[in-house]
């Protein structure tokens, strides 16, 4: 992880603050994602520790702190993509829908067919035309029936905003879109496999401010069919497409650990810990 | 969205998961196989390096004696040849080859180093194009320049031969070593009024001194290994004369002509110099790949 | 970034005192400047002399000499055609051997391999190319020719049922003992330069496939291999390039017969290696200059597919400088 300005916040190690979980329970919102206890460590030193909190179903879940906080360490780790990685070890769980995400039930392939996955630079393949990157995830997944994948295709395209500008040109390159478009075509690629969970690890901060507002807005739509998970560095961003915020800060053995969870109105309105405050207030990083 | 709007996209997430989960045995074992082919072109590729050098080892060591290094060849069936025609020979012709093609190569990796203008671009381009010229070619020009004006075969032709084959290999390795020079430290020298000819000898020529020093290495390996140039240059020569105006042995040349008789003992010979030459060449080419690494010159 | 600048002014003030220039700046001009007349002097006079050298041909016999079939130096006929086909049908042989086994140990050098292992099997392949031609050529023909003639033929006969490009006698050296020879001279090139352009793919291609659930394989063969198929398809020009131009190796177990191969166990000849074999003794009339005119065909033949070649692997920008012989 970068190394930024944190805060160090007192040598005492205070207990995260979990609001709302057992409310999901009783509100009736299901939880997709449950957390518990998750550390990531590479080479045994932890980059994050000890996460434990759930992701309702249908919200827009932020994970939110200072750069150096662990927060795309820990989305990496819920679609298991630290399984390439030599010298990472996972602890915990993260269960998906009653399934154990690292159990031997569920293999890693068919995870990242429920759990996808956009990133912070958009990453089409270029060598595709727009068709096939939309359709690539059904590909891989063994699916060949044309009509599923049309009909895939065409839905994913229309919730990713993008059906209008590339109806008539499906066979381009996927070169040809601007920056903005790309990641939204990478949303697209993602939601044609109709993931129940969709990660975003910042996926607006390479992009120009028009385009970030755009995909801004497609998020809130977009959690009606998937529940999602974003990484953001941007509070303000948090702030207004999130329902929950999870925060999480660098400690001093520089391992990330959650401080606090909750409704995104009171994570911004009345946080429960001071150093969530003082994040959210802009006072450090 | 309502119920009945999501609908379609619950039906598609149950016939995707169905149809992944049904092609995942078929598609692991797909990705297994293909691996595992990857894997196997792995070992194939290697299989020819230990052949290679394996019997290379195994037919040439019987040979090597003190005799075999140091006495000249002998006609044919008569006992008792050596191959220090050959050793001298090479080392005669290598040695003026690079004499020759090191200060120019330098010189020419230097100003490529120093300047990005239009020239220096279709200069490079050039020498990446000689590299890839066939050696024989480079055979018949030394022939035309030096063998026919001359009217007869000699060592020097031979060099010359093998020297051009060196140029663009110390070209674009020497080139490469002088850009590995962090362009801070020639622009700061620059900026303080030195001029390219200072630069190029206090800060570019000592810190790229290592990959330099590869860059030789690596050239004089191709060229002690090339036979082509000199069939018709050096042609080789049963007695040992220390003189490059005459016909010349060298060890690729007795591996050529010795290898391809039909006597046994003749064969046996090619086999010893195949031997030394390997060593001597492998040693190189290892050794500058080995700096290379080490000491970062020229690699990114 | 300012204190570097201090810190390398610093060195610079110390090795650089005004006033004191151990090379006047003129000379080393000229120098340099002379150094580079001299190179681009022997490109042009290895050109004017290729061709004046192989004037006579063209003068006699025109270009035509590329198409006939005949070669009868003591008739003074002399048809290049069999060793074009030569060229191309040993280059052909190896290259179907060398692009899969050459893509496919490329694959797993950049992807497949521990770190460990990665480095050393790497340099290993490299060293490869640094055999020289001669000395596989003496192990070709003195060790591969007899399990050509005993094993390999035998079984490539069988495998055409002893007709076509299986028919005739097995004697070992010949045109499929020649690509088999080739393919692995050519193999270093193709699997260095491969697995750079394969390695430079960026990560987040190779992650973005995992994320959507592909396998390994899958991510290797429908996102990676395409994303640098243009700098693969360089690797491949300049495998061949090499592969036209390689000479002793072929010209020892080829047979240099002057004719067309009719199947692949016939001795026949390349561009090359008819030169090496016949230049010492060409006495007949425009027996030498014909020769030399092969061997201007051969220059412009190798000049044009290194020029493709450089262009496309330039386009993907390589990381491996100039410390390469398996790309010389």
């Amino acid at each position: 992880m970068a190394d930024g300005p944190h805060a160090a916040v007192g040598t005492v190690h205070m207990q995260p603050s979990v609001t709302d979980d057992a409310s999901n329970a009783t509100a009736g919102t299901k939880t997709v994602l449950a957390l518990r206890g998750l550390t990531v460590s590479f080479s045994g030193r932890p980059a994050v520790r000890d996460v434990t909190f759930d992701v309702p179903e249908g919200q827009v879940t932020a994970l939110i702190g200072p750069s150096g906080s662990g927060k795309t360490t820990l989305l990496r780790a819920l679609n298991r993509l630290h399984d390439s990685a030599r010298t990472a070890k996972v602890t915990g769980s993260v269960v998906l829908n009653g399934t154990d995400v690292y159990g031997s039930d569920l293999h890693p392939t068919l995870l990242r067919s429920r759990v996808g996955m956009v990133f912070q630079r958009p990453n089409p393949f270029p060598a595709m035309s727009i068709y096939d990157n939309v359709v690539s995830g059904l590909r891989f997944n063994g699916i060949r029936k044309k009509s599923l994948l049309n009909e895939a295709a065409e839905s994913a395209l229309i919730a990713a905003a993008l059906w209008d500008r590339v109806r008539d040109r499906m066979g381009a390159r996927a070169g040809t879109l601007s920056g903005g478009e790309q990641q939204r075509l990478c949303i697209a690629r993602s939601l044609a496999v109709e993931p129940e969970v969709l990660l975003m690890d910042e996926p607006t901060s390479a992009l120009d401010p028009q385009a970030t507002r755009r995909i801004e807005d497609l998020v809130g739509e977009l959690s009606d069919r998937v529940t999602i998970v974003i990484v953001t560095h941007n509070m303000q961003q948090a702030a207004r497409i999130s329902q929950r915020c999870a925060f999480l800060l660098m400690a001093e053995d520089r391992a990330g650990e959650l401080i606090e969870v909750g409704p995104t109105k009171q994570i911004f309105g009345s946080p429960q810990d001071p150093r969530t405050a003082d994040y959210v207030e802009g006072r450090f990083g | 969205m309502s119920i009945l709007a999501l609908d379609p996209i619950l039906t598609r997430r149950a016939e995707v998961q169905q149809a992944a989960a049904a092609s995942l045995r078929r598609r692991q074992w797909r990705s297994r196989i293909a691996l595992g082919l990857c894997m196997a072109c792995v070992a194939i590729s290697l299989v020819p390096l230990v052949a290679v050098v394996g019997y290379t080892i195994e037919r040439g060591a019987p040979i090597w004696s003190a005799d075999f290094f140091s006495h000249v060849s002998t006609p044919e069936g008569i006992p008792g040849g050596g191959i220090w025609n050959s050793i001298m020979g090479s080392l005669i012709i290598d040695g003026i080859a690079t004499a020759g093609s090191i200060p120019l190569g330098l010189a020419i990796g230097l100003f490529l180093a120093q300047s990005d203008s239009r020239t220096a671009g279709v200069i490079r381009f050039a020498a990446d194009v000689m590299a890839g010229m066939p050696s024989i070619v480079v055979g018949i020009f030394a022939y035309g320049i030096l063998v026919t004006t001359l009217h007869h075969f000699s060592a020097i032709a031979g060099s010359f031969g093998i020297g051009i084959i060196m140029l663009p290999i110390i070209i674009r390795a020497s080139e490469g070593a002088f850009r590995t020079v962090p362009k801070d430290l020639s622009e700061a020298a620059l900026s303080l009024g030195a001029k390219n000819a200072a630069v190029a000898r206090r800060v570019l020529l000592p810190t790229a001194a290592p990959g330099l020093f590869t860059a030789v290495l690596l050239a004089v390996a191709r060229g002690a290994g090339e036979s082509a140039p000199l069939i018709f240059t050096a042609i080789g020569s049963q007695y040992f004369v220390a003189n490059p105006l005459q016909p010349m042995a060298a060890m690729p040349l007795t591996i050529y002509l010795d290898g391809i008789q039909a006597y046994p003992e003749l064969q046996q010979f090619a086999w010893g110099t195949g031997l030394l030459l390997l060593v001597v060449v492998l040693v190189l080419a290892a050794t500058g790949r080995l700096a290379a690494a080490r000491l970062g010159g020229g690699r990114k | 970034m300012t204190t570097t600048r201090h810190a390398l002014l610093g060195t610079a003030k110390r090795r650089f005192p005004r006033h004191h220039p151990a090379v006047p700046n003129g000379l080393y001009r000229v120098l340099l400047g002379a150094a580079v007349l001299v190179f681009a002097a022997l490109l042009v006079a290895l050109v004017v002399d290729l061709v004046y050298q192989a004037e006579p041909a063209f003068a006699h016999f025109g270009i035509g000499f590329v198409t006939g079939t005949a070669w009868n130096p003591v008739k003074v006929q002399y048809g290049a055609f069999p060793f074009i086909m030569g060229t191309l049908e040993t280059t052909v042989i190896a290259m179907v051997l060398a692009i899969p086994i050459g893509l496919g140990t490329a694959l797993a050098l950049a992807y497949l391999l521990p770190y460990g292992t990665r480095s050393v099997l790497g340099t290993a392949v490299e060293l490869l190319a640094a055999i020289p031609s001669v000395v596989y050529g003496l192990w070709g023909l003195l060790v591969v020719a007899p399990w050509a003639r005993t094993i390999i033929e035998p079984a490539v006969g069988f495998v055409f049922g002893h007709s076509g490009p299986g028919s005739g006698p097995e004697i070992g050296i010949g045109l499929l003992l020649a690509g088999l020879i080739l393919f692995v001279m050519v193999l270093p090139t193709m699997v260095a330069i491969s697995r750079d352009v394969l390695a430079a793919v960026p990560a987040d291609q190779v992650e973005g496939a995992i994320a959507l659930g592909a396998t390994r394989w899958q991510t290797l063969w429908r996102v990676v291999v395409p994303h640098a198929r243009t700098g693969l398809l360089g690797a491949v020009t300049l495998s061949v390039g090499r592969a036209f131009g390689e000479t002793m190796a072929v010209a020892m177990i080829i047979g240099n017969t002057p004719a067309l191969a009719h199947s692949l166990f016939s001795t026949t000849a390349t561009m090359a290696s008819i030169i090496a074999n016949q230049f010492t003794e060409a006495e007949e009339p425009y027996h030498l200059a014909v020769l030399i005119a092969i061997a201007v065909l051969l220059l412009v033949i190798s000049v044009i597919v290194n020029v493709a070649a450089r262009l496309l692997v330039r386009a993907v920008g390589r990381s491996r400088t100039s410390t390469s012989i398996a790309v010389a």
